[in-house]
């Protein structure tokens, strides 16, 4: 029986008997949190990063405590604790300001978790690139006048990006295979709709294989993009090693 | 994973705050307004619960812990010959390492675990041989399927650590090793390894942090970790904050335990100079 | 990177935007996010169908309301509706005390018996001396673990608890268990697939403990919400009386579901 399953391809086609069009909404929806959340904490993180080097003393102090708190903790247990805890809450704020409970959709509540999540890690990340570049390019901005706005614009976010992609790129690889872990709060993404696939047809093994190799596609792709967006941020770099 | 993005997402020992830190003024407001928290916490919300299930979290913690020391160490040795031979092996050793590394790192590890847990699982008991075979018993149980899928996960991270290690060292200490009429085996030894694993430490402690974050995933097929118990704590009290609550705090301590832990092991090797 | 950047921002805009745009006012009906032959389960173009499923079409159609199949986490179900992420729970969910602390419940909309499937050919009985030594598999938070933790557990029965039905029907079929506690449906379902027919059949009903399994299955509903109750309710009576009830359960069944 598992021999007939394992090599039974019609279970993958895209129209109804198959379930590859099923798998393939399921990657979409990966995709989807995984941009999102990725853009959301890469917002978080530049914001994270800069409150961490140049805010006060009390913010800095939670900015530590809220990326201690995340990268000492699971990310399955933050993303139970934020799927119900912060919609939640998110839900009472808006409250407080009159406006009705907002229909929050699994995505959003997705995007919301993953982003979090992710914005502590970028704020270590971008905080160690913008330690990175040399203190005399942004003495040197302020000298010219530039305003503080301007200086991040024009020189601190451009000259960090070389020392802040690999970091990221590692970022944006860890929140792809993050979002398989929404399957646990029952988000109808890439794993959990593989494994209701292999529930059904009791074809476990094909499916399972099937969406890895659908991870594993991105990955590889990603790699690609990662390495044509790293050469063109490192231009004017000398070559090293 | 490249160091500096393992410290960005694992608690690591140079955020381990100093004693001294504590007393700035604005620290101890803080802390006076973290303390009320707390004890808003305890009072307001519900925790006549945690008594009866005391034992069996401390059960679970257990069953983690050993869950990540087993898997780490094991997954350690494999990634010593894994990091090897991409650095000197023959093609047809390099190449699987490579594709192993890869694979793994490219896709996520609780699908690894399901294929494992579900895939292979429900493949085995078709084969008469296996079932009657003495690892019956064993592949019946849930944990030798997390045990080996952490293994994996944490033997492809590392190995890539380790390439990076045991290319890293410098080419003049070998050849010293040589002048010296070290045979490649005792070279390997008395200088590459040590020194490989010397660099490879600091990317260790993450990467040891990350296997701790990785241990709850088990939880999905059975095994009953600290993770579960609290799930469990949750399914029969229908509570959802004060578990999840004290399962955070929980791996918090254990991951400030196991890096106060690894400082105190670096301090003890000797490191010269910068 | 400019580009790839603001490339980013337009992608994650337009993905929070279609996440928005889900419609505010219809209801979401919560169902467990796994196959659950014959009541809900996924077909392959990924839409939802079973008994439940025409159950819930035809009661909101009845009380006039707009509902929506929202799948969640089982073990995180009543929480999702007492979060506000569902507004009603239909997924053979049982009346039980226990639950009633937390949530509502309509009137009950079915009620089966609790049975016992196991390994062919092994000698298990629906009794706790019948299962002595022999590890049990049931679902998380239902009746059946509670049932299981009560009767079985004490007696030196191994019980093993699953996120979802069907991975304990799986681990059945594959070895790892020798026996499973369930609706009796639905283990009848499984029965009837092909893994099921290979590898198990059915042992028996369990006792009666009215206590602990229930009087039935009902539509669960945050507390307090006496007007959507009071619908579904009437609802469920007049799909009773009008036939609607029974013609869509002859397709799934030829006995009848609504129990005593």
């Amino acid at each position: 029986m598992a021999a007939d399953s394992l090599v039974n391809w019609g279970l993958l086609s895209l129209s109804a008997p198959g379930w590859g069009g099923v798998l393939l909404q399921g990657f979409l929806n990966s995709i989807q949190i995984a941009v999102g959340g990725f853009t959301l904490g890469l917002a978080l993180g530049v914001g994270g990063a800069f409150g961490k080097l140049y805010g006060g003393p009390v913010l800095r102090d939670l900015l530590e405590c809220y990326t201690t708190i995340v990268r000492a903790v699971p990310e399955l247990v933050l993303i139970l604790l934020l799927y119900y805890a912060g919609t939640d809450l998110l839900n009472q704020v808006l409250a407080l300001f009159a406006i009705g409970p907002v229909d929050i959709s699994g995505l959003m509540a997705g995007i919301f978790v993953i982003g979090v999540v992710q914005g502590a890690y970028s704020t270590e990340v971008l905080r160690g690139a913008i330690k990175a570049v040399p203190a005399g390019q942004i003495e040197a901005a302020r000298a010219y006048g530039m305003s503080p706005t301007k200086v991040l614009r024009r020189i601190t976010l451009p000259a960090m990006l070389p020392y802040a992609i690999p970091g990221l790129s590692n970022l944006w690889l860890i929140a792809t295979k993050d979002t398989a872990l929404l399957a646990v709060v029952g988000f109808s993404e890439l794993t959990l709709v593989t494994r209701q696939a292999a529930g059904t047809t009791k074809a476990y093994l094909l499916f399972f294989l099937a969406a890895g190799a659908l991870y594993l596609a991105l990955t590889l792709i990603s790699n690609v993009f990662i390495g044509m967006i790293e050469r063109h941020a490192r231009r004017g770099f000398a070559e090293s090693r | 994973m490249t160091d500096e993005t393992t410290h960005a997402v694992a608690f690591t020992p140079e955020d381990l705050p100093t004693a001294r830190s504590f007393f700035l003024p604005h620290r101890i407001v803080m802390m006076l307004v973290f303390a009320a928290f707390v004890v808003a916490v305890a009072v307001f919300m519900r925790w006549d619960w945690l008594p009866r299930y005391l034992p069996r979290l401390g059960w679970g913690i257990l069953v983690s812990l050993v869950m990540l020391f087993s898997t780490a160490i094991l997954g350690f040795l494999l990634a010593v010959p894994i990091g090897l031979v991409q650095v000197t092996g023959p093609w047809f050793l390099k190449l699987p390492a490579k594709a192993f590394c890869t694979v793994i790192r490219g896709t996520p590890l609780l699908l690894q675990l399901w294929l494992l847990y579900y895939g292979l699982g429900s493949l085995f008991p078709q084969f008469p041989a296996i079932r009657q075979s003495f690892l019956w018993p064993y592949l019946r149980e849930a944990w030798p399927y997390g045990v080996a899928a952490l293994t994996i996960s944490f033997a492809a991270y590392e190995g890539e650590v380790m390439r990076g290690a045991f290319g890293g060292v410098p080419h003049g200490e070998l050849e010293a090793a040589k002048a010296y009429g070290m045979g490649r085996w005792t070279m390997f030894r008395r200088i590459w390894l040590p020194r490989a694993i010397h660099r490879a430490l600091p990317t260790l402690n993450g990467e040891t942090v990350l296997q701790l974050k990785s241990t709850p995933l088990v939880a999905t097929v059975t095994v009953v970790d600290v993770y579960a118990v609290i799930s469990k704590v949750r399914q029969e009290t229908f509570l959802t904050y004060e578990p999840l609550l004290l399962l955070a705090l929980i791996y918090m301590c254990l991951t400030g335990i196991l890096v106060v832990a690894f400082r105190t092991f670096e301090n003890r090797i000797p490191t010269r100079g910068a | 990177m400019k580009k790839a950047l603001k490339v980013l921002a337009v992608a994650a805009v337009i993905a929070v935007g279609s996440g928005v745009a889900a419609s505010a006012e219809a209801l979401k009906v919560g169902v467990a996010a796994e196959p659950y032959p014959p009541f809900t389960a996924p077909d392959a173009s990924g839409k939802w169908e079973g008994w439940e499923v025409e159950f819930m079409n035809a009661m909101c159609a009845e009380a006039k309301l707009e509902c929506v199949l929202t799948p969640v986490a089982w073990d995180g179900i009543i929480p999702a509706l007492t979060s506000k992420k569902i507004d009603m729970i239909i997924s053979s969910m049982s009346i039980t005390d226990e639950r009633l602390k937390t949530i509502d419940f309509s009137d009950k909309y079915y009620n089966t018996p609790t049975g016992i499937i196991g390994t062919k050919g092994e000698d298990i009985k629906p009794t706790p001396e019948g299962l002595n030594g022999k590890a049990l598999g049931v679902q998380v938070s239902t009746v059946h673990q509670a049932y299981a933790a009560k009767h079985f557990a004490p007696a030196g029965v191994e019980v093993k608890e699953y996120q979802t039905q069907d991975e304990a029907n799986n681990d059945l079929a594959a070895g790892r268990l020798d026996a499973v506690q369930a609706d009796a449906i639905a283990l009848k379902a499984f029965l009837a697939t092909d893994q099921g027919k290979e590898c198990c059949d059915y042992k028996g009903d369990v006792a009666e403990d009215v206590a602990v399994i229930g009087p039935g299955v009902g539509v669960g509903l945050r507390k307090g919400e006496t007007e959507l109750k009071d619908k579904v309710n009437a609802a469920i009576k007049a799909i009773r009386d009008n036939g609607t009830y029974d013609t869509f359960s002859k397709k799934y069944f030829d006995f009848d579901i609504y129990g005593e």
